[in-house]
């Protein structure tokens, strides 16, 4: 690991602050993706801006029907919580699904959508709960937050501080596990909103998308059988030795199929 | 550059200068000597290095020193009692033949720890599944579960003896 200097600040000022000041300044909230990437040298930066001493990052609570998850709640804390599991069980149920225990004990939402890794699970679920995105200077709705592979609408020097997730009549996620790491192959959340179905996919493409086909015949019949003919095309999906484009595409319509299956 | 932490490992105060850069598991093995924390993998995987953070099982490979600040660290030297005997899970791990080169041991013990700490009574598959973190790669993982689900009635059997007797 290059050297770096290190600072925990106690305020959502002081960490914006730390991190405008430097171009170089990285923020640290779990670290579950970072502190790998700095063992291998993949990354210089020439601070870290520690996030766990803010508390304006932490916690979950209920405001006006929805849920506003901090952004340093750790994946552990989404998935035992109490109001998530009886708000949004679906989501709940997402996060005990991430990595192993060790990784759920210290990865967070915020550090993981920052992130936008394309198989990371997280980005499903602010893409079809029509979530928004806080960060330190303006809200971003989750459609408009993942821009592509790695990369999202944030700012240089930009904090995610919450996720808001609008509480939904019925969701499930369903994703196809890669064996070793647990990340997903392929995800599909699916939310119903009274008469409106949102229906996102992570894994499969560079980035979140959802699948406006899928959504619209299941706004009007909300059973498996309804999306079993459709099917996503394969070109630009992701390709790799555990999985051909056309093999993840196949399984977005068997993943949508069981989180529908799995809303009852 | 370097920093001063404090932090309480096995129930002591220690207090350190370190390299920000420095890894938990770094720290624990070279500065403080307590060398029983493995380190198995390059790449935040096998778990050989699971210790207990606040309560909680980490990998310490894939955690700063710096971050540990202020918190309560408990390695597998911390976890038998004082007074020379086994902890439940190590004995259990003992009884049950959970090891062969012993080198995931620690990992393995100090996680299943924190497994049965928050599902006193787990399935097989809930054992399995609590234990994805961390990698056997003499294939042990059959006598690791039996161990794990024997330990973990050993444990539930030693809070009811601890309840019992502060009644």
């Amino acid at each position: 690991m290059y050297a770096f200097e290190y600072q925990r600040p106690a305020t959502l000022a002081d960490a914006v602050a730390a991190l405008t000041r430097s171009e170089d300044a990285r923020p640290l909230s779990g670290g579950m993706t970072l502190l790998p990437t700095l063992k291998q040298r993949l990354a210089q930066p020439s601070e870290l801006v520690d996030l766990s001493g803010v508390p304006d990052l932490q916690g979950v609570r209920e405001e006006d029907g929805a849920l506003l998850i901090g952004a340093f709640t750790r994946h552990a804390d989404v998935a035992a919580g109490e109001t998530v599991r009886r708000r949004i069980p679906a989501l709940a149920r997402l996060a005990e699904s991430i990595g192993d225990r060790q990784v759920r004990n210290r990865g967070t939402l915020g550090g993981s959508i920052a992130n936008a890794d394309p198989a990371a699970d997280y980005p499903a679920a602010v893409v079809a709960l029509n979530a928004t995105v806080r960060t330190d200077r303006r809200e971003i709705a989750g459609d408009d937050f993942f821009t592509g592979l790695f990369e999202t609408a944030l700012e240089p020097g930009e904090l995610v501080v919450g996720v808001r997730f609008p509480v939904p009549d019925a969701a499930a996620y369903a994703k196809f596990r890669h064996p070793a790491s647990r990340y997903a192959l392929v995800g599909v959340f699916v939310a119903r909103f009274g008469a409106e179905v949102r229906l996102a996919v992570t894994g499969a493409g560079p980035s979140v998308f959802r699948v406006p086909e899928m959504e619209t015949a299941l706004a009007s019949d909300f059973r498996p059988e309804a999306i079993a003919g459709i099917t996503v095309d394969a070109d630009g999906l992701n390709g790799d030795i555990h999985a051909a484009p056309d093999y993840r595409a196949h399984l977005v319509t068997v993943m949508a199929r069981r989180a529908v299956a799995a809303c009852g | 550059m370097a920093c001063t932490i404090t932090l309480t490992v096995n129930g002591k105060a220690v207090t350190r200068e370190v390299e920000e850069r420095t890894l938990l598991v770094h720290f624990l093995r070279e500065h403080l000597g307590l060398t029983g924390t493995h380190v198995g993998c390059d790449t935040s995987q096998c778990g050989a290095c699971v210790v207990h953070v606040d309560g909680r099982s980490v990998k310490s490979c894939t955690m700063l020193a710096v971050q540990a600040a202020d918190c309560a660290v408990t390695t597998i030297e911390g976890l038998a009692p004082a007074d020379g005997t086994l902890h439940p899970m190590q004995e259990a791990f003992r009884e049950h033949h959970g090891l062969q080169c012993g080198f995931c041991t620690p990992g393995m013990v100090m996680s299943a720890v924190d497994l049965v700490t928050d599902n006193p009574d787990p399935s097989e598959a809930e054992v399995r599944e609590g234990l994805e973190g961390n990698i056997c790669r003499c294939t042990g993982y059959h006598n690791i579960v039996k161990a794990v689900l024997a330990g973990a009635q050993a444990m539930r059997s030693a809070d009811t003896e601890a309840a019992a007797a502060a009644e």
